[in-house]
């Protein structure tokens, strides 16, 4: 019922549950409570052959904390430094925000699907995110602007509660100079705010899309992610041209702990980026 | 005594006291013997090391949330049904330690735990139970990825299984074609008769266990008695489980009135799911020395009723009771045919015993299709 991706190599392992060494080479505060933490694997032979899709996420363990799903959010043609962005939410997050250049961690990954960059060649994409769902949906933008010429109009519309939640400002006009028109949008403004004030679906009423030859990447809450997929559609795009990032609680990453099923999808195989036709009738349920 | 071993296929008679050898067989090849044993007024699996460890003369009385041990048959050592416990908890172990982590010099080292992993022979494995131990080895031995705790215990398992002489008022095998006769998958089965055992040879590994063993080809008399017993066990299944309609009706079904009304009923203790052969889902937990440096990682059986399962932080996406038994169900009789090509139900019925508000499954999607949308 769901599409699946060709996912890059996941690191063969006689233990699938049994972390890999990564040592902490940088951190870089983006807003408040969310840093971007850059890793490398320890081991020579696994970090030269570490590679990811856009999209993809590591499961990153803190002995005595915990392991969480992070996707990765940096280049993908750059795999050997594998960047994080995490934001300190529970008892592993802030536990990983503790971490300092030189600091160890485990590492395993990269699993899941991967957004469907093949599918956007040649046509308009639209990238919708709202908050942290920006850091999944990074590695897209910095494939993109590798190869621009190879993709139609390429938007970003991204919104965030108040403005010093925003991530990565300080890229967005480099962005917006290779060719990414970009729509920013915050719930709450401060008074030196001169952007749009709003949630982010209502980017939508900015900006022209030809459903045709458009295909839309989200990645958000899921109530934002509703509103989006509404506005799209209202727009006549095709279902099969939505894909979205979800998230459920998530244990082991490889399809044994249970937790992260939605309806007949594992979220850590056949997710988490998703079309959204695959999985229309459980999308939005209540409680589901 | 026999000259030699049987053939893979064949049917044998076994004179009940001959089982003692068949175990002392199995030890001698280095296994631990796991079979039914009365505990605590229950029929639970533990190790056994000879026959008279066995259940002999007991039996269940089952229903909807209800188990009773009582006086069976007296010449019978396998007159009870399955139990409380179910294989699962030796080929996917309730608590089990995944890894150690240490620190020294300011980095962390992983270490795969290490401990050999028993080799059981399973006494005793019911045809509904023989289709679970299958089933669950699509979630941890098919998929993409496998899982080497439960790969080692099962590579290296012996299947005994036994062929139901009697239904439980809570069994419906027969509605998903799992049982109550074992076709398959084991090294050895056996009938028991009130005189002997008729004995099926599944394996080589099956007839090497024979060794030393006064076994005798089959009879007519006995093989037709056999089979005798296993039909008429067959004809007192009455529980019934249509599953014709199974996934679409409860994925049609998702807001029908009836998950409320069972959300209702249903104290969300999660007996449902540890009782079930078939369920899987786990946790995991972390244990340290005070200091931080040596840390345990243990995983352990988890249940989608609790509430933990399903947490995000800042929320959570099943919490109401509500949503909890329909993940529950909808999992066991619907996606798990999507996810593993099979329903996740093989209807042994423990579910219904052990549900100590007799919450019966097979009544539930009676319930829904009654109302079908
Ligand atoms: C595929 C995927 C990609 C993700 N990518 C990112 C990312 O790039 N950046 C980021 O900041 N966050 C991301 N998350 C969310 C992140 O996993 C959670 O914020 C994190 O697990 C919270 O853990 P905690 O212990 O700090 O919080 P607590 O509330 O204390 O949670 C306790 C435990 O519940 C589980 N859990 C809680 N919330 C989630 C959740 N949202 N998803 C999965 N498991 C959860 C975890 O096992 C966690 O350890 C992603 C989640 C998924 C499923
Ligand atoms: S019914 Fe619940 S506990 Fe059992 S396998 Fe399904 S999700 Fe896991
Ligand atoms: S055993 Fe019964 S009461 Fe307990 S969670 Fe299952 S259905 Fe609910």
């Amino acid at each position: 019922m769901s599409v699946s991706f060709t996912p890059a190599a996941v690191r063969a392992r006689a233990d699938p549950m049994l972390p890999g060494l990564a040592v902490v080479r940088g951190v870089k505060p983006e807003a408040y409570g969310v840093s971007t933490f850059s890793l490398a694997l320890a081991d020579p032979a696994e970090a030269a052959a570490y590679r990811f899709l856009p999209g993809q996420f590591n499961m990153l363990y803190l002995p005595g904390f915990g392991e969480v799903a992070i996707s990765v959010s940096s280049d993908p043609f750059e795999p050997q430094l594998i960047g994080h962005t995490i934001r300190f939410a529970g008892s592993v997050t802030r536990g990983l925000a503790r971490l300092q250049p030189g600091d160890a961690l485990g590492l395993r990954g990269p699993y899941g699907s991967a957004w469907p960059l093949e599918q956007a060649r040649g046509r308009d994409l639209v990238i919708v995110a709202g908050g942290i769902g920006l850091a999944p949906l990074r590695p897209v933008v910095l494939s993109v602007l590798r190869e621009r010429a190879a993709y139609g109009r390429v938007l970003l519309l991204y919104g965030g509660r108040t403005p010093p939640d925003l991530l990565y400002t300080e890229e967005f006009e480099r962005w917006q100079a290779a060719g990414i028109e970009t729509h920013v949008t915050v719930d709450r403004a401060s008074e030196d705010w001169r952007g749009q004030v709003g949630v982010v679906p209502q980017l939508f009423y900015r900006i022209r899309l030809d459903p045709r030859r458009t295909v839309v990447f989200t990645c958000g809450p899921e109530i934002m992610m509703r509103f989006v997929i509404y506005e799209a559609l209202a727009r006549r795009l095709p279902k099969e041209g939505v894909y979205l990032s979800m998230e459920r609680n998530m244990k082991c990453a490889v399809g044994f702990c249970g937790h992260c099923q939605f309806g007949p999808t594992f979220l850590c195989r056949q997710g988490p980026v998703l079309n959204f036709a695959a999985i229309e009738p459980f999308f939005g349920r209540e409680d589901f | 005594m026999a000259p030699s071993l049987p053939r893979v296929g064949a049917r044998l008679t076994l004179a009940k006291s001959s089982l003692e050898q068949v175990f002392a067989n199995l030890r001698a090849a280095g296994f631990t013997l796991i079979g039914p044993r009365l505990r605590d007024a229950a029929l639970v699996l533990e190790e056994v090391t000879g026959l008279n460890d066995l259940p002999r003369g007991w039996r269940d009385q089952q229903a909807p949330g209800q188990y009773r041990v009582v006086p069976g048959q007296d010449s019978f050592y396998f007159d009870h049904l399955v139990g409380p416990h179910s294989w699962k908890q030796f080929l996917h172990p309730a608590r089990l330690k995944l890894f150690g982590a240490a620190k020294n010099n300011g980095t962390w080292s992983f270490q795969s735990a290490t401990a050999p992993p028993p080799r059981y022979a399973f006494i005793g494995v019911r045809a509904c139970d023989l289709a679970a131990i299958a089933r669950q080895d699509r979630v941890f031995l098919a998929g993409e990825f496998r899982d080497p705790h439960y790969a080692a215990r099962r590579e290296s398992l012996f299947l005994l299984a036994v062929n139901c002489g009697r239904a439980a008022p809570t069994c419906f095998c027969r509605s998903l074609q799992t049982g109550p006769r074992v076709t398959g998958g084991f090294d050895l089965a056996l009938t028991e008769l009130a005189d002997v055992f008729v004995l099926e040879v599944g394996s080589e590994a099956g007839a090497e266990m024979l060794r030393e063993t006064a076994w005798q080809p089959a009879t007519a008399l006995h093989a037709s008695r056999a089979e005798e017993a296993v039909r008429q066990t067959e004809s007192q299944i009455e529980r019934e489980l249509r599953t014709d309609d199974l996934p679409k009706l409860l994925y049609d079904n998702l807001e029908h009135p009836r998950w409320d009304e069972v959300a209702r009923r249903c104290l969300a203790c999660g007996n449902c799911t540890l009782v079930c052969p078939t369920c899987f889902c786990t946790t995991v937990e972390d244990a340290s020395n005070l200091a931080g440096t040596r840390v345990e990682r243990t995983r352990l059986w988890d249940s989608c009723f609790t509430l933990d399962f399903s947490h995000v932080h800042g929320g959570n996406s099943r919490p109401t009771l509500r949503a909890r038994y329909r993940q529950w169900l909808t999992h066991k009789l619907a996606s798990w045919k999507d996810q593993f090509g099979a329903l996740g139900c093989v209807g042994c019925g423990r579910c219904i015993t052990w549900c100590p508000v007799g919450i019966e499954l097979t009544e539930e999607v009676k319930a829904i299709r009654e109302k079908a949308a």
